[in-house]
């Protein structure tokens, strides 16, 4: 398909096992953070060749991933690309058409119960209802999920504490803000302590401060409990995950870490600006420099190898030739870029080419 | 579970102002039609004196109450249960039912009991007024209590159908409307046919008011009982087949 990511993002992806193998088999290979203390990774969610129509419009094709203990899973995609109806069907909100769904060793379609109560789910919409206190809704949400009648108030505070609702138990959730009210959301997808956490865009509609603080949320929630997070907003991935999909028009076109990602966001050029004019045939003879341009006044674009990194020859020689090297800074690609490429139809403009 | 769901039904009713207004407004009907059916009895009594075997004071005062309760919570029931499913799909909270570990069956049993627990309190307030007139008068407390049964199994029917045109629509004024089309409907299929046999035809014997008048004299048919308790199941399956489809057509 589209030349340009061959030629500079995702070069170095295919090679690597994780990326275009969209069935991440074993979860073992994943990296995880330090934070997370290493344990037997167990498969929490499978999810197998999902399909879902609505009429005639195929809304995903053949979706396969699967989710392990200590996952922050990212689902990314544009609009529309069907990120809510993958998660309404592993929260079980809607029937797939094709493909199977598997929660902590429980077929969805198969057993149900047993299935849904190792999900917690949080919708785009929290599921609220305004005329409760905080209190009452979180408890008829513990009874929902079957915690026994001891152990409700236990659950609730817990809930509360984890989610910043202090002092507000008592107040009716429909005078509550918008921030707060989805944090009720959130108590009530996690009161039950499910394996798997299911969070539909969960920073939408937040203040700036509300949004770190679910972040933060939602990490210390990838400790104990697998996470999938859907969003468009892409420096939340960065922020809050550990692992990050692509979703477009369906279909999974990238499933990754994180860490596998920013290796992929390294880059092969580096922009260099020099007081003096320095000469392009010198610096193509340092070694796994495949290119030299100008670009602008003084300043020169030099494409290298993937593997060598030429900064220091580079500096030396300018320091040799007291050109008056002043700025050197590798070309960055960033997730949106990442994203851009793999979401959108024609090649984007020149830059990515480089 | 199901107890859970119901009991939250209840208390969501006495949260809104509807509840209270649908107990006052059906409390302060049926007392004036009670007080004038009083009336007219007492208007009335001297000549049924000379009647043989004329229909005592439960027939004609509480009879008669029940047959108008039985119009007026015609009216009233569509109100009650047109928010049951509609309003937790249209504020998106219906997510939060089918996300938990509850089959569908339980939802559905949950939301029906809850609003028959409901109408059975607005059903022991209209029973207050006749057993009032134990004060005064005695009763047939046969026909009292077949009354009460008749219009209880009616009220249940009613909630039934209520709770399946609910699962159909995400506004709570069109459940409304077509709640109450489907049972005036029913309650007049009894025209059907009529004045052409004696015992009308089938569309005729499928009326509610056909299988509720006999409570109202007194008489316990099994076979009215039945109709009842079918009419009930039939519709609380539609409705569970209902939020199933919900998941599959999505």
């Amino acid at each position: 398909m589209r030349a340009a990511i061959e030629s500079h993002v995702l070069t170095a992806a295919i090679d690597k096992p994780a990326a275009p193998a969209f069935n991440c088999a074993p979860c073992t290979h994943l990296p995880r953070k330090s934070t997370v203390p290493f344990m037997a990774s167990e498969t929490l969610v499978e999810v197998r060749g999902l399909s879902r129509f609505y009429g005639d419009v195929q809304a995903i094709n053949n979706i396969s991933f699967d989710i392990c203990q200590g996952d922050v899973l990212g689902f990314l995609g544009p609009n529309g690309a069907g990120k809510t109806t993958t998660m309404q069907i592993i929260s079980g909100n809607l029937a797939p058409s094709e493909g199977s769904v598997t929660i902590a060793g429980h077929d969805l379609l198969e057993e149900p119960r047993a299935a849904k109560a190792a999900i917690g789910y949080l919708p785009e919409q929290p599921p609220i209802y305004r005329e409760l206190t905080v209190d009452e809704y979180l408890d008829y949400c513990a009874a929902l999920n079957r915690i026994p009648r001891t152990q409700r108030k236990t659950a609730r505070e817990t809930a509360k504490e984890k989610c910043g609702l202090h002092g507000v138990g008592r107040r009716l959730i429909g005078n509550l803000s918008k921030g707060y009210r989805q944090r009720v959301g959130l108590a009530q997808a996690i009161i039950h302590l499910p394996p798997v956490v299911i969070l539909d865009e969960p920073t939408i509609g937040l203040d700036p401060i509300q949004i770190r603080e679910i972040r933060h949320l939602i990490r210390s929630l990838g400790k104990d409990h697998g996470v999938i997070l859907s969003t468009h907003i892409l420096p939340e991935v960065q922020a809050s995950c550990n692992r990050v999909q692509i979703i477009n028009q369906g279909s999974l076109v990238l499933n990754d870490s994180i860490d596998g990602l920013s290796r992929h966001m390294k880059s092969t050029s580096l922009f260099v600006a020099f007081r003096q004019r320095p000469e392009l045939a010198l610096l193509e003879q340092l070694k796994g420099v495949k290119a030299a341009h100008h670009n602008g006044e003084n300043r020169v674009q030099i494409v290298h190898e993937l593997e060598a990194d030429p900064t220091e020859e580079v500096i030396k020689l300018a320091a040799e030739k007291q050109w008056g090297l002043y700025e050197i800074k590798p070309q960055t690609v960033s997730l949106e870029e990442i994203f851009v490429e793999l979401t959108t139809e024609e090649p984007p403009p020149e830059e990515t080419e480089a | 579970m199901i107890a859970t769901i119901a009991m939250r039904e209840l208390r969501g009713m006495f949260l809104s102002p509807l509840a209270w207004a649908i107990f006052v407004v059906v409390q302060v009907i049926l007392a004036f039609m009670f007080l004038s059916n009083i009336e007219q009895y007492l208007i009335l009594q001297p000549q049924l004196l000379a009647i043989d075997n004329a229909p005592g004071v439960t027939e004609l005062i509480v009879g008669r109450l029940f047959g108008s309760a039985a119009i007026v919570l015609l009216l009233v029931v569509p109100l009650l249960t047109m928010r049951l499913i509609s309003e937790e799909r249209r504020n998106r909270t219906l997510s939060l039912l089918f996300s938990a570990p509850i089959s569908m069956t339980e939802i559905v049993l949950g939301k029906y009991l809850g609003a028959l627990a409901f109408v059975g309190l607005l059903l022991a307030l209209i029973a207050l007024m006749p057993l009032s007139l134990f004060a005064v008068a005695n009763l047939d407390v046969g026909i009292l209590l077949s009354s009460l049964l008749g219009l209880g199994l009616l009220l249940a029917g009613f909630i039934a159908v209520g709770l399946f045109m609910s699962t159909l629509t995400q506004y709570p004024a069109v459940a409304s409307v077509t709640t109450f089309g489907v049972l005036l409907l029913f309650w007049l299929l009894d025209w059907s046919g009529a004045g052409s046999s004696e015992n009308g035809n089938v569309l005729a014997y499928l009326s509610s008011l056909r299988h509720y008048e006999p409570f109202l004299r007194g008489v316990f048919d099994s076979a009215d009982a039945v109709y009842h308790v079918l009419f009930i199941a039939t519709f609380l399956l539609l409705s569970i087949h209902r939020l199933d489809v919900d998941r599959l057509r999505g």
